[in-house]
């Protein structure tokens, strides 16, 4: 009686949409513990954490922040490939109504010493946050306009943005890269309280937004959209604000993580800042199993998914890979977690796991 | 006088069933040579999926095929182009974008010194267009010539692809003018004369009597019969097309006759000169309280939409729709929703289920969308709706968190009836509610009609069984190729509606 109850449980566990996500997550931190020593070591400095895992929550956050937008995005049956981009416009914005001085080629000498001040900004903090979030939500507005009233197809749609954003992004700072003196900015990016700033507002914005998602209509509605456009139109949801929402919200997160990422590095850097980001972010939801034809989310599943994208970079890092190679690296096990997911596969496993469960009962 | 020989295709016993539809069903199917053949039947009849069969898209479970006398099995539809079956379907399947000579010629377009000897090519495709009477520049794109040219140029690819013996010709005059057909009829004629066996689908009848010299009506899988057209009279026709079921429903009628006491006078709908150009001529409607009303007519009538004007998938571009006396100025689907319209739609794969959802998130889909995102109901209350729903119309499900993709069609019905009547309609509207489910299930959506109207609320009945119709409508609709023929209320002879829907004879 005991034996085939815990049979069934394990046959829940299996098939919950956390299951692949976290053996993949597992794989790679198991990797980890065969061959780098003290990867899991955990340090107490001054009240805060420090670590390699630590370090894989810190670093995963601006893709976490990516992947939260991008699922809701792909939940509808889209994609958004200009997040990364967005974060380039974010950060130019931040930086440059911080400091809107660096620009100037001639400054007035009680001016110059301001500049590098760490307790000086042009603008104070919440109206630049506040003006950097409200530009990125609109220019997921934009990709949503395009999407769901332009009805262009999301990959086509998106690419405008994901190009031209980072032209945009250099245009609002002329081409300069601004430096970021600020040191309470910064501190959003790479600030200590016991754990890091910034898992704080990841695990803040993934509560609000699963509460928001699941304790609403919403997140229905979504997947609902993503399943069948036409049977939910004939049921009365409007899928085009249905859409337009999501993508307005993945420009927001894309945001946040545009300005967690420029004040962790204390500087706008157009060109840099989200690089490829939108396609770790896209692989994160993949392997949280969302399906980019549309349909059932899972916000947490995609966190999961973020986490093995970073923790494969981080180990990578931390034995020495050098960075170029590091892509192809992300690729290898990129292949090997979709490999989990293919049918084929899976059913290999399952009859593998069969004669097994046999003996339970 | 028809000799074996003369038989270019004989299908003895066609079996084929797909997931829980038995799609054929011991199907006969014979075609002469220069003969043009009637396909006919109503939709889910079989008659595509015996297309299929002929032209190796599916394979039959049981059944031989022979053609021109020698038995074989079509594996693919390039093994059927070898034998000479081409095949043009109802969506030009042609690149709109290419020249008409590319259109035709592509894959087969005569080489010089490696390349495509262009002039060649659009001589050869202006002499196969000739052939058909066709004499246009076939160095510009398909997309700059009419929806009849174009066809004409898949015919002329189709006969170009297999020196065709037999043609397969699939609702190719649904997008055309009364003259475009005319002009496709004469090619079919010519073709015919030359020996073509054509086979030709189409569910406009007045077309079949122009121009079809044998008729085989295929009924839910059935082979209901093949006839030499002018022995059959049309009224005859529609007949064998449309079916009766056989079930112990009689007690239906009675039940109707009292159900019909309940219809109150007062209006709650009153559509006025309501048309919208394309797909339905103006027409008048006035729907009461505890009434159902049947819209009967074939496919393509204009049933459908009807339906899709009143509930707001479309928009009327003429008159009027006023409900509970207030004239309705906004159509959309949220917005008949919280009118109290509902529309169980015609097709339930596309427009119905979002099947990987569970059945208790589709059966509370249109009611959350009335509420709107904010007020979400808690999963308790959900289940309680869903549970009701599913013990109402005994949903056949082991439970409401089941994915409704993997419920049978009877079911998925159900669920979607369950998802509008959660939305407690004073309208409801249901298209073809019946459509590719059991008899059983046919006779319990019957009666749950019948005892919403006693309810109180008013019903649209649509369907391609008459019969059905008949047996559920307190008053009867009439169309004919997009327009309001007529009305009957009361009893009503099947023969007499059947005449209106046929139109002249």
């Amino acid at each position: 009686m005991r034996q085939s109850k815990s049979s069934f449980e394990w046959r829940k566990i299996t098939e919950s949409r956390l299951f692949f996500p976290f053996i993949a997550l597992l794989l790679v931190l198991l990797f980890d513990l065969v061959f780098i020593r003290g990867f899991f070591a955990i340090e107490v400095r001054d009240g805060n954490i420090y670590g390699n895992l630590i370090d894989i929550l810190r670093s995963g956050s601006t893709v976490i922040l990516l992947a939260l937008g991008m699922t809701l995005v792909i939940a509808t049956g889209g994609v958004d490939l200009s997040v990364g981009a967005v974060m380039a416009i974010a950060a130019s914005i931040a930086a440059l109504m911080m400091n809107p001085y660096v620009m100037a080629k001639e400054l007035p000498e009680n001016l110059q010493k301001l500049v590098s001040d760490p307790n000086f900004t042009y603008a104070p903090l919440w109206a630049v946050l506040l003006v950097t979030l409200i530009v990125s939500s609109l220019c997921g507005l934009w990709n949503g306009i395009l999407i769901a009233y332009g009805k262009i197809q999301p990959m086509v749609g998106t690419l405008i943005l994901m190009i031209a954003g980072r032209g945009i992004a250099q245009l609002i700072t002329n081409g300069i890269r601004i430096q970021i003196f600020y040191e309470p900015y910064a501190f959003i990016g790479n600030g200590w309280a016991i754990l890091p700033i910034p898992l704080y507002i990841v695990i803040l914005v993934f509560t609000i937004l699963w509460l928001f998602t699941r304790k609403t209509s919403i997140g229905l509605f979504i997947e609902s959209v993503g399943v069948n456009a036409r049977s939910s139109f004939f049921s009365g949801i409007d899928q085009k604000k249905i859409k337009l929402l999501a993508y307005t919200l993945c420009g927001l997160f894309a945001g946040m993580a545009g300005v967690l990422a420029s004040a962790n590095i204390k500087t706008s850097d157009a060109n840099n800042i989200g690089w490829a980001l939108e396609l770790d972010a896209i692989l994160a939801v993949v392997i949280g199993g969302t399906l980019m034809i549309g349909g059932r989310f899972s916000l947490f599943a995609s966190v999961i998914g973020a986490l093995v994208m970073q923790a494969t970079t981080t180990s990578m890092y931390a034995i020495g890979v050098p960075p170029n190679a590091v892509l192809a690296v992300k690729g290898v096990v990129v292949f090997l977690v979709l490999l989990l997911y293919s049918e084929q596969v899976r059913g290999l496993l399952r009859r593998i796991s069969a004669p097994k469960k046999e003996v339970h009962l | 006088m028809a000799s074996m020989n003369d038989e270019i295709v004989i299908m003895r016993g066609i079996n084929k069933s797909f997931p829980g539809v038995q799609a054929l069903e011991n199907v006969d199917f014979s075609l002469k040579k220069g003969e043009i053949h009637a396909l006919l039947g109503e939709n889910g009849a079989g008659k595509s999926t015996l297309i299929k069969v002929l032209t190796g898209v599916e394979h039959p479970e049981k059944g031989t095929i022979k053609i021109e006398g020698k038995e074989v099995s079509i594996k693919s539809p390039q093994n059927a182009q070898m034998l000479g079956i081409s095949t043009v379907y109802q969506e030009i399947n042609l690149c709109p974008n290419l020249t008409v000579a590319e259109n035709i010629m592509i894959g087969r377009a005569p080489m010089k010194f490696g390349s495509i000897d262009w002039a060649t090519t659009n001589d050869q495709a202006k002499k196969l267009l000739l052939e058909l009477d066709v004499d246009i520049d076939v160095t510009q794109t398909l997309d700059s010539y009419s929806v009849a040219i174009q066809q004409m140029a898949a015919i002329a690819r189709a006969l170009e692809v297999s020196s065709a013996k037999i043609l397969i010709l699939d609702e190719p005059t649904s997008s055309l003018t009364t003259h475009e057909t005319e002009q496709l009829f004469n090619v079919m004629r010519k073709l015919k004369s030359e020996g073509m066996a054509i086979i030709f689908i189409t569910h406009f009848i007045d077309q079949v009597y122009e121009i079809a010299d044998r008729i085989t009506v295929l009924r839910n899988g059935n082979l209901v019969g093949s006839y030499e057209t002018k022995n059959l009279p049309r009224l005859e026709l529609i007949a064998k097309m449309i079916g009766r079921i056989l079930t112990e429903l009689d007690d239906m009628s009675k039940y109707k006759l009292e159900s019909s006491q309940h219809i109150k006078s007062d209006v709650l709908l009153d559509a006025q000169r309501l048309g919208r150009v394309g797909s339905i001529n103006p027409f008048d409607l006035e729907l009461h309280p505890g009434e159902v009303v049947g819209l009967a007519g074939l496919l393509g009538s204009g049933r459908t939409e009807i339906a899709q004007l009143l509930f707001g998938i479309e928009s009327p571009d003429s008159g009027s729709i006023t409900m509970n006396g207030k004239v309705i100025e906004d159509f959309s689907p949220i917005k008949s929703i919280g009118r109290g319209v509902a529309l169980c739609p015609e097709d339930r794969k596309v427009e119905g289920i979002v099947g990987d959802l569970t059945v208790r998130e589709n059966i509370i889909l249109a009611m959350q969308a009335s509420r709107g995102w904010i007020k979400y109901l808690n999963s308790s209350d959900q289940n309680e709706i869903a549970d009701r729903y599913i013990k109402l119309l005994n949903i056949a499900t082991p439970s409401a968190d089941q994915l409704v993709k993997n419920l049978s069609g009877g079911n998925q019905q159900k669920v979607i009836l369950a998802r509008w009547l959660a939305t407690n309609p004073q309208l409801l509207i249901l298209d073809e509610p019946t459509r590719g489910i059991d008899i059983g299930t046919k006779a319990e959506i019957q009666k749950l009609v019948l005892k919403l109207a006693e309810e109180g609320k008013s019903c649209i009945f649509i369907s391609s069984e008459l019969e059905e119709v008949l047996r559920t409508s307190h008053r009867i609709v009439v169309l004919k190729e997009k327009e309001k023929i007529t009305e009957y209320s009361g009893e009503v002879a099947e023969r007499k509606i059947m005449q209106s829907m046929a139109g002249s004879e």
